[in-house]
């Protein structure tokens, strides 16, 4: 297995700031990221300037350079947990690490700490294995590989494009979840990652994520806005609905997905009983959107993930607009997201 | 800790059946003791019949020998290898239980991180009394394990799961590799203790390794098949492939689940790499045609029984392997065989009683 080179000059690393003084969060995390560029892009609804340490290569970016960038009828794409896609976009990095701000570094089984940049960039510079299940997991990891019965021609795998981290303590339960077990943690720190195959949906939680932007970055889109998101995960499913999308594509253009290790630490934050006040309508949806999505095909003409989320966006339109509003704008989002994205023009710098 | 009053019967103890193929000697189970001392063992003995394989003292057991098999099967006694460890699903075959738990007489009790033993059994049995979770994928791996659940975004719809066909566990220090892969890294041992136990997903295919096998006999048992290896036969080291490739696409079509992970067991014998590279030879080729097939197999709807399925399976392994190799042709015919035998031996209450096979007594000592 050849050895992965961590590049500073492919990484950008984005935060989305909800809250102004961000010096007790980058302090945690400086030994990991502060030789990397950062983007910050702050909550359009925080008022407050940013709070931020020296020593960090940082771009900030606030509600007027969204507004300035985008027309006004669209800055509202970019509101709440959605801003951090404002990073991905002004990005001209290839590869995206993006983690919540109430997260701190974890620590793995022998009390090292998590080096998230490195294992996402690490599963996102080895192939996945999407066509056929590998029971020792990741087969390029150190100390493994394909197990006997898998077929040889698949094992040079597929690129991988979305690396999907997990949490320790606070882990990413919905709101009816942790407001019946108020007391469950994750302290089950699982030393693996693996690749999750193809035909096979999952939910991506944003928490903890690194994807290639290059070459799926239009895929990773802000679209789905739910009538009462709200700032803590509990009220929100923007990035179950981006997982969804960018599954299809990457199974659609053999890709591949991972899941599993870096773990974060996921500091306490919200209540998920006052977040189960609100409608749950997120809940609701998935019941829907699932089927929907497993049976999605697209055409041959989409080869690259621009036309795949064009293509997705006309039939949800049609499948799910008129029942659901919010799936029709979700729809239009998507559209809107490729043309700001290929008007930004946003390249890959090396 | 308070003691309970009455002793405390362990899980399934009257319900499954541990079935061992084994060729040397069962020394190993010294070390499983007190895991499986409670339930009852069927030993498959492979290889020369007139040798006496000596089971240690307290296990209650039945043995069979290659007469044995030959006497109970008859004709249909071809369908089961001779000088494989595919000898094994002869176990199944005559097992009265509802689960079966199949291990190798070179597998021992691996310890996890804290220094603990691990009851494998007892990991099996959970997996297989829990449901699975195969139409969508939790990122926090199975979420009926204890200090775990289903993530945000995971449908409600789906959280009732479906009952688990399979249990499929893991291996410490010898990995289960190819031949190849033992030529090129004879050094590499497997000391990752993944904590995970995870529902592998509807339509996704995987490599099934016989060595620490649960299955829900009842429901699956038809298709745990391990076909022609060894022997007078041109591959080896297939037939737990071969089971698991048929079993999860039935699985799949029957909405029943198949998880993996954990439990881990300690495998302490690795084969000989170049003996190994015989018999894997041809299946290298072969697995290369074989998966596709597998992959687009769609089993018609009034497959309602493993059995149905299975005999619907054997039909297009006929007919789109066939080609590949005449072994195909001969694999399809014993596939039917096997599914006759299973059958007559295990009838149900809806068909006609079959004149009774002569069990004969089981050797106990």
């Amino acid at each position: 297995m050849s050895q992965v080179t961590i590049d500073r000059n492919e990484i950008d690393i984005v935060i989305a700031a909800f809250r102004s003084d961000l010096t007790s969060f980058l302090e945690e995390w400086r030994p990991i990221i502060s030789r990397f560029h950062l983007i910050i892009v702050q909550d359009p609804d925080l008022k407050e300037g940013l709070k931020i340490p020296n020593g960090f290569d940082v771009d900030v970016y606030t509600k007027s350079d969204i507004d300035k960038l985008v027309s006004a009828s669209h800055a509202s794409m970019f509101s709440g947990y959605a801003c951090r896609y404002f990073g991905y976009l002004v990005s001209k990095r290839k590869y995206i690490v993006s983690i919540d701000d109430d997260c701190s570094p974890a620590k793995d089984n022998n009390g090292d700490v998590v080096d998230i940049v490195t294992q996402h960039i690490t599963n996102l510079k080895t192939p996945a294995t999407p066509l056929f299940f590998n029971t020792l997991y990741d087969p390029y990891r150190k100390g493994s590989d394909f197990v006997r019965g898998y077929p040889f021609s698949l094992r040079s795998g597929v690129p991988c494009v979305l690396s999907c981290g997990l949490w320790l303590n606070l882990a990413d339960f919905d709101a009816p979840t942790q407001s019946l077990k108020p007391e469950l943690r994750n302290s089950r720190y699982v030393d693996a990652v693996l690749t999750v195959p193809k035909n096979s949906l999952m939910p991506m939680s944003g928490i903890n994520i690194a994807f290639d932007r290059e070459t799926v970055g239009p895929a990773i889109l802000p679209a789905l806005k739910l009538a009462k998101e709200g700032k803590v995960r509990w009220e929100t499913m923007e990035d179950v609905w981006c997982g969804l999308v960018v599954k299809v594509v990457c199974d659609h253009l053999q890709l591949g997905v991972k899941t599993g290790i870096p773990y974060v630490w996921r500091n306490e934050r919200g209540s998920a009983i006052d977040s189960l006040k609100k409608e749950w309508q997120g809940v609701k949806l998935m019941e829907e959107l699932i089927p929907f999505f497993q049976t999605l095909k697209l055409s041959q003409d989409a080869v690259t993930a621009e036309d795949c989320v064009m293509e997705m966006a006309v039939a949800i339109k049609k499948g799910m607009g008129s029942k659901h509003p919010e799936l029709a704008n979700a729809a239009g989002n998507m559209v809107e997201w490729v043309k700001i994205w290929k008007e930004v023009g946003s390249r890959v710098l090396i | 800790m308070s003691v309970p009053a009455t002793t405390v019967t362990p899980p399934l103890a009257d319900d499954l059946d541990i079935v061992i193929p084994t060729i040397r000697n069962l020394d190993f189970l010294e070390q499983w003791r007190s895991f499986f001392q409670p339930y009852h063992l069927i030993i498959v003995q492979d290889g020369d019949p007139s040798k006496t394989i000596r089971v240690p003292d307290g296990f209650d057991y039945e043995l069979y020998n290659r007469n044995d098999i030959n006497r109970i099967l008859g004709t249909k006694a071809s369908c089961i290898s001779f000088k494989d460890s595919a000898c094994r699903c002869f176990g199944f075959l005559v097992s009265k239980k509802k689960y079966i738990f199949t291990i190798d007489d070179d597998c021992f009790v691996a310890k996890d991180p804290s220094g603990q033993e691990i009851n494998a059994l007892a990991q099996h049995i959970h997996n297989l009394l829990t449901p699975s979770t195969p139409y969508f994928f939790n990122t926090l791996y199975d979420p009926y394990r204890e200090g775990a659940d289903f993530v945000r975004g995971y449908p409600f719809s789906l959280r009732e799961g479906v009952t688990t066909a399979i249990s499929h566990g893991l291996w410490l220090n010898i990995p289960d590799y190819d031949a190849p892969t033992q030529l090129v890294k004879p050094l590499e041992r497997n000391s990752r203790y993944v904590d995970a136990v995870l529902t592998i997903p509807k339509g996704t295919l995987f490599p099934m390794c016989g060595m620490n096998l649960g299955f829900h006999r009842e429901l699956i048992g038809p298709a745990m098949y391990f076909g022609l290896m060894g022997d007078g036969q041109p591959i080896g080291r297939y037939d737990d492939m071969w089971a698991g490739w048929c079993a999860k696409v039935i699985c799949d079509h029957l909405g029943l689940g198949v998880k993996t992970g954990l439990p881990y067991i300690w495998h302490s014998k690795a084969s000989n790499p170049f003996v190994n590279l015989k018999k894997e030879y041809k299946g290298i080729y072969w697995q290369e045609e074989i998966i596709p097939f597998f992959q687009s197999v769609i089993l018609p709807k009034d497959c309602t029984t493993p059995q149905k399925c299975y005999v619907e399976l054997a039909k297009l392994v006929k007919e789109k392997l066939g080609p590949i190799d005449p072994y195909f042709g001969k694999l399809s015919g014993e596939m039917v065989t096997w599914v006759n035998a299973w059958n007559e031996l295990n009838p149900s209450t809806d068909v006609a009683a079959v004149k009774n096979i002569d069990a004969a007594a089981p050797k106990k000592k």
